[in-house]
């Protein structure tokens, strides 16, 4: 008995070797994403530290690298990103609660309503630069049929005024804002139906047994228990669209601007558009001007998923 | 009565918006699948440009020298290369993270392992492509001086990077969703983690991870910020990614700011360049989607 004892044991060992170097294998290859966050961020920090004051926040762009800011692009983000999420939400969230809420019995019916679903998965996988061109033409233009730039068919009041309103949209705000919106829609329907669908089914029997419709169900029962998940979810999809530069390129190129937005058709630019032309130049220098400017960023975008974080540690209570 | 007329008034108003919210997105569909439509034919209607010679010329010189040429495959072998790279890096990368946070991973490494996971994922992509040109370049200039200012290694490097997360999140899904039955039957014939996690977890999750794979091709394809940061303008056919190349994105993003004259034969020939794009990565898609339905493996 001691031969195949032996080889057993000898079988065991090497089994349990390559089981531990495996391991070792793939913790290595984990490590390497650390690694590689260490190293983006100590570059960042080691190159934007120079630049980084009060100024700089408050600063326009400028050919002098060491009087350049962020001021302009990161009130054009501002604005572009509050134009978003106006309209990306409602829309995304009425689109989730469609989705998850009212599905269908009768089979053709049905077949629409997985159509839909596969739709939006396909919206996601669609290059973000797609969108900017589809942004140019659809609202930028509207597609040459009100109009034209230079002639717009309807306008309300003059550009000085804080309410200044035009058809085409021209390559303002609300034209990125818009854009944007495109770009993070699928993001925000998909989360927000997540959230809806973790809301337990029983909550939903027990309101229509009550005699509540549909819609009240939804409204008093399902959203409220959904909210925090679906505010968690928003805010990821707003910082996606914070940091979301080839589409808002498209429509609002790089240009130099010296102020902040006056109104919803002012030029402006958004601060990866200023990363982007300030990274692209030859000088040394001005990409130190970009590494701070990524600080900035990051920091922004740190700040929100922070929160969203908070959120969902806060107000997600299990419904069971 | 009355308040049931009216409950059953609002019921029908809050259906008809709901069903114009969601019609939002078809509309949207449509409206790319119509403009790029639209432009391409136009582009394909102007002299000198032909449509077989789009899909088979090697050749794509729309804005120098005297004749222009309008041959897709330099841009499409551009962005080949940057793909390949980037898919090198993140497949295996991101399938051995996943493996190791759902198989291996203590509680502790898992707590600091995922929030770097998802800052990674949260990075906005211009800032990989400055990553790519301020730090990977110099580096492996430093180790190779063959390497260009721009190159397409570096460029499919940060790509890599950046496709990393989406890998190893939809994998990690994927092979937790494995039931735990099947690894204490594995585990109750002899068997150590690396032969439960190799033979029997990453089969059963395998449409998972494909179909995540299929997703991090997507977005490397539509990947624009960081190539045009770092992989060059220059758009021909290469093999060897120390040279600079020029993708599909990045040839857009230089038509859009402006390198063309508005309305010119080249600035339709960059909605011809979205179509075909968009073509690519909605091929993609479908082909994930139907993966993960036709070859799903159910335990229930």
């Amino acid at each position: 008995m001691t031969a195949p004892s032996g080889l057993v044991r000898r079988g065991n060992t090497q089994r349990a070797l390559k089981n531990h170097v495996f391991k070792w294998f793939c913790g290595l290859c984990a490590a390497i994403s650390v690694v590689v966050l260490g190293i983006l961020l100590t570059s960042l920090v080691m190159q934007g530290w120079e630049h980084l004051d009060w100024d700089f926040l408050r600063s326009a762009p400028s050919r002098k690298p060491k009087i350049a800011g962020i001021g302009p692009a990161m009130w054009g983000t501002i604005w572009i990103c509050a134009a978003c999420a106006i309209a990306a939400l409602p829309l995304g969230v009425a689109t989730a609660i469609f989705l998850e809420e009212y599905k269908p019995v009768k089979p053709p019916l049905r077949r629409l309503h997985s159509f839909l679903q596969l739709n939006i998965s396909n919206l996601a996988g669609v290059p973000s630069i797609v969108y900017g061109i589809l942004g140019l033409t659809a609202f930028v233009q509207m597609f040459g049929m009100i109009g034209n730039l230079n002639d717009p068919a309807l306008t309300v009041g003059t550009p000085e005024d804080w309410y200044y309103f035009q058809l085409p949209f021209g390559r303002g705000v609300l034209a990125g804002g818009l854009t944007l919106m495109l770009v993070v829609l699928p993001i925000v329907i998909v989360s927000s139906q997540e959230s809806l669908r973790a809301v337990p089914g029983s909550l939903r029997e027990g309101a229509l047994a009550c005699g509540a419709t549909r819609w009240q169900m939804v409204w008093r029962m399902t959203l409220p228990a959904a909210v925090p998940g679906i505010m968690t979810g928003s805010i990821l999809a707003m910082s996606r669209a914070i940091g979301e530069a080839a589409p808002i390129l498209v429509i609002a190129g790089i240009v130099f601007i010296r102020f902040t937005p006056h109104h919803l058709m002012d030029e402006f630019t958004a601060m990866p558009l200023q990363i982007y032309d300030w990274a692209g130049r030859p000088q040394e220098e001005f990409h130190k001007v970009a590494a701070t400017g990524i600080l900035v960023l990051l920091t922004i975008l740190l700040a929100f998923n922070a929160f969203a974080v908070l959120i969902r540690q806060k107000f997600q209570r299990p419904l069971q | 009565m009355r308040s049931k007329l009216a409950r059953r008034a609002v019921e029908g108003v809050v259906r008809a918006i709901l069903v114009g919210a969601s019609g939002f997105s078809i509309l949207t569909t449509t409206a790319i699948i119509v403009v790029l439509t639209l432009e391409t034919t136009r582009f394909f209607r102007s002299d000198g440009v032909s449509f077989t010679a789009f899909i088979t010329g090697f050749e794509w010189n729309p804005l120098l020298g005297a004749e222009k040429h309008f041959g897709i495959w330099p841009l499409i072998c551009g962005t080949l290369i940057v793909t390949i790279i980037a898919m090198l890096v993140a497949i295996p990368l991101g399938l051995f993270t996943a493996i190791y946070l759902s198989e291996y991973a203590p509680r502790r490494v898992r707590a600091v392992l995922k929030p770097v996971l998802e800052v990674l994922a949260g990075v906005p992509t211009v800032v990989y492509g400055f990553f790519a040109l301020t730090v990977i370049t110099p580096l492996l200039r430093g180790i190779y001086a063959g390497f260009e200012i721009y190159n397409v290694f570096s460029a499919g490097l940060a790509v890599g990077i950046m496709c990393l997360p989406i890998v190893c999140s939809i994998s990690e899904d994927a092979l937790r969703a494995v039931p735990t039955s099947l690894r204490e039957g594995a585990y109750g014939l002899g068997a150590t983690k690396f032969d439960v996690s190799v033979s029997v977890v990453t089969p059963a999750a395998l449409s998972g991870i494909i179909a995540a794979s299929l997703l991090a091709v997507a977005r490397a394809v539509g990947e624009t910020m960081i190539v045009a940061l770092a992989a060059g303008n220059l758009a021909r056919m290469i093999w060897n990614p120390t040279e600079q190349a020029q993708t599909m994105t990045a040839y857009m993003v230089q038509i859009f700011l402006g390198d063309a004259s508005n309305f010119g034969v080249e600035y339709y020939s960059a909605y011809a360049v979205a179509a075909t794009l968009f073509v690519m990565t909605f091929l993609l898609t479908l082909l994930g989607h139907r993966i993960r339905i036709k070859f799903r493996e159910e335990y229930e």
